[in-house]
């Protein structure tokens, strides 16, 4: 009973305090406008701090893609033999991606420099501190937004390692991959993302929608796949002599996990915890179960049965078409593009490939190379100015049209644009990359080393022991 | 001295064994193992690419036991790892020169 008074007697002694207060300052004004400033002040800390806490749990949920999500997903598809192999492959990146980041990478992508390649301001970190860099994002400090794409860089070299898996020496592998990151992927990033990039969304020459590095991260990576898969050539026996995949458990809790990391990508690429996020939240999970749904219908039909890998392909597949289009297209534009995701990255899989008969091993072509170039066209074709009005107001106060969708055909020719610079770069690139790499090191491992395995002949260790 | 070694369908083992020890028989070996007789293989598909697996997984029990046991260990397997389709096994029966139990050098028949 004595509760109520209490209340009334404080919230009467609140509403009187400021009251007061102004009855004591005779120059109220001033301390006002302080006021407001020191709220104003809170406020955006406090958006900081919401959108600071969601980019970089997104970063760590990006790095999961690759370890263990990657790692698993490719390590359970190839032979026994060579698991250790295989998740090497991908987890080297981690180490030499973040130095090759630090010390120039960052710089080469998200420096100033010109329309292709950044400059070397930013060489060994210099000027990225702990306040936002406006060219990118205004409310997370400039290291978040740093270390955020370094887990981009690091997971794009270590997609490719699916088409050369079982058969390439890991000395050679990692030189051309880091080379790989800074000659390819940090152009491409820059082309795009980076400030002044002549495929920039904000005053490019051809202005690319690509949220979450469609283009970026999965057209050069499936594409230098492929490239790198018919300069490598075939696995020996293949495809005679059976691969199967050794451990489709590994695979299966591997595409599980890179399906969660998915939402830190494509989500975390709103920079902020903002409605954006949500956009592309939601959009990742319709378009990962449509494919899942679409790739496992069409190969029920084809073969008679519903495969467990034929549904994580199809997720993975969904989630890589999305990508580009992720913060871009209204929730049941993704439910159609995952569906097309499914259906044609499966025939590409089980036809194409076969019908040319080169050995793209774990599918990094067919799935993210196709995927992404089907995302680049679908981001044109549907994206909408009520989702993300990036190219702003006209005159009337009217939103810019983004997609064709929309009315704005126009994109689909700036997509193709994009689409066609991350491939040029990607096959000219990984070719030469490839070519010098090889006249130096030599790429492919001789015939023994190959039947030995990845495990016992790059690293002198197994990943299942008979005895312990 | 007679070694029986059986070839079953993996499903059938826990019936099996429970038969066999209902029978009198104390010491079985049990090995995971693939093989094929007449039944061939099967068909995976991988991504779209059809494999042929010809080695089937298989169960292998293997046991020594006295010669006037054999009857009753053969009718053990045979009632309960029939299914009366391809692919059900076989039974080998074959003589054992000597057996010697390695804890304390014991030989012969009163070593299994």
């Amino acid at each position: 009973m004595r509760r109520p008074v209490a209340r009334f007697v404080l919230l009467a002694f609140l509403l009187a305090m400021p009251l007061a207060l102004m009855a004591q300052a005779p120059d109220s004004a001033p301390a006002t406008q302080a006021q407001i400033a020191a709220l104003q002040q809170e406020v955006t800390a406090a958006r900081s701090a919401g959108d600071n806490a969601w980019v970089l749990i997104s970063a760590a949920l990006v790095l999961l893609m690759t370890a263990p999500g990657l790692t698993l997903f490719y390590g359970g598809l190839v032979r026994r033999k060579n698991i250790l192999g295989t998740m090497m492959q991908s987890f080297a990146m981690m180490g030499l991606v973040t130095v090759l980041w630090a010390t120039i990478g960052y710089s080469l992508a998200f420096g100033h420099g010109n329309g292709f390649i950044g400059g070397f301001e930013h060489v060994f970190l210099r000027g990225v501190g702990l306040t936002p860099n406006t060219d990118y994002a205004a409310t997370i400090p400039e290291q978040t937004f740093m270390v955020y794409q370094l887990m981009f860089a690091i997971i794009t070299p270590a997609l490719i390692t699916g088409a050369f898996a079982e058969r390439v020496k890991f000395g050679a592998m990692a030189v051309f991959l880091s080379l790989w990151s800074l000659l390819i992927y940090c152009p491409m990033a820059h082309m795009i993302w980076g400030v002044g990039g002549i495929l920039n969304v904000t005053g490019g020459r051809w202005p690319c929608l690509d949220f979450a590095g469609g283009t970026v991260v999965h057209i050069t990576s499936g594409v230098s796949a492929l490239v790198a898969a018919i300069y490598l050539g075939k696995r020996s026996g293949y495809p005679h002599t059976s691969m199967t995949p050794h451990s489709m458990v590994l695979s299966f809790i591997g595409a599980s996990l890179l399906w969660v990391g998915w939402f830190g990508f494509n989500a975390g690429s709103a920079l902020s915890a903002s409605p954006l996020a949500t956009s592309a939240f939601i959009n990742t999970q319709f378009a990962a179960a449509a494919a899942a749904l679409s790739w496992t219908l069409v190969e029920w039909l084809q073969n008679g049965k519903p495969t467990a890998l034929g549904a994580i392909s199809g997720a993975v597949a969904g989630l890589a078409t999305i990508t580009q289009a992720s913060g871009y297209v209204q929730p049941m534009s993704s439910i159609w593009i995952g569906l097309a995701a499914g259906t044609v990255c499966c025939l590409m899989v089980f036809k194409v490939k076969k019908y040319f008969g080169y050995d793209d091993s774990l599918d990094a072509f067919g799935v993210h190379g196709m995927g992404g170039t089907m995302g680049a066209l679908f981001t044109g074709l549907l994206a909408s100015a009520t989702i993300n009005p990036v190219f702003g107001k006209d005159a009337a106060g009217n939103l810019v049209a983004t997609g064709a969708i929309d009315g704005n055909w126009h994109q689909i020719y700036n997509q193709t644009v994009a689409m066609g610079t991350g491939w040029s770069l990607a096959i000219v690139g990984t070719l030469t990359l490839l070519w010098l790499v090889d006249k130096t090191m030599g790429l492919r491992l001789s015939t023994a080393d190959e039947q030995a395995g990845l495990d016992l002949s790059q690293h002198g260790e197994e990943g299942y022991e008979f005895n312990s | 001295m007679l070694k029986i070694e059986a070839i079953i369908q993996p499903a059938k083992l826990d019936d099996v064994k429970n038969a066999l020890i209902e029978a009198g028989i104390d010491g079985i070996t049990i090995l995971e193992a693939r093989g094929h007789g007449r039944q061939k293989g099967h068909s995976e598909f991988y991504r779209g690419r059809e494999y042929t697996i010809d080695l089937n997984p298989k169960v292998k029990l293997e046991m020594v036991i006295h010669d006037e046991l054999k009857d009753k260990a053969i009718e053990a397997i045979l009632s309960t790892a029939r299914t009366g389709r391809i692919g059900d096994g076989k039974i080998f029966v074959s003589r054992i020169d000597d057996a010697i139990r390695i804890r304390n050098d014991e030989r012969g028949e009163s070593a299994i």
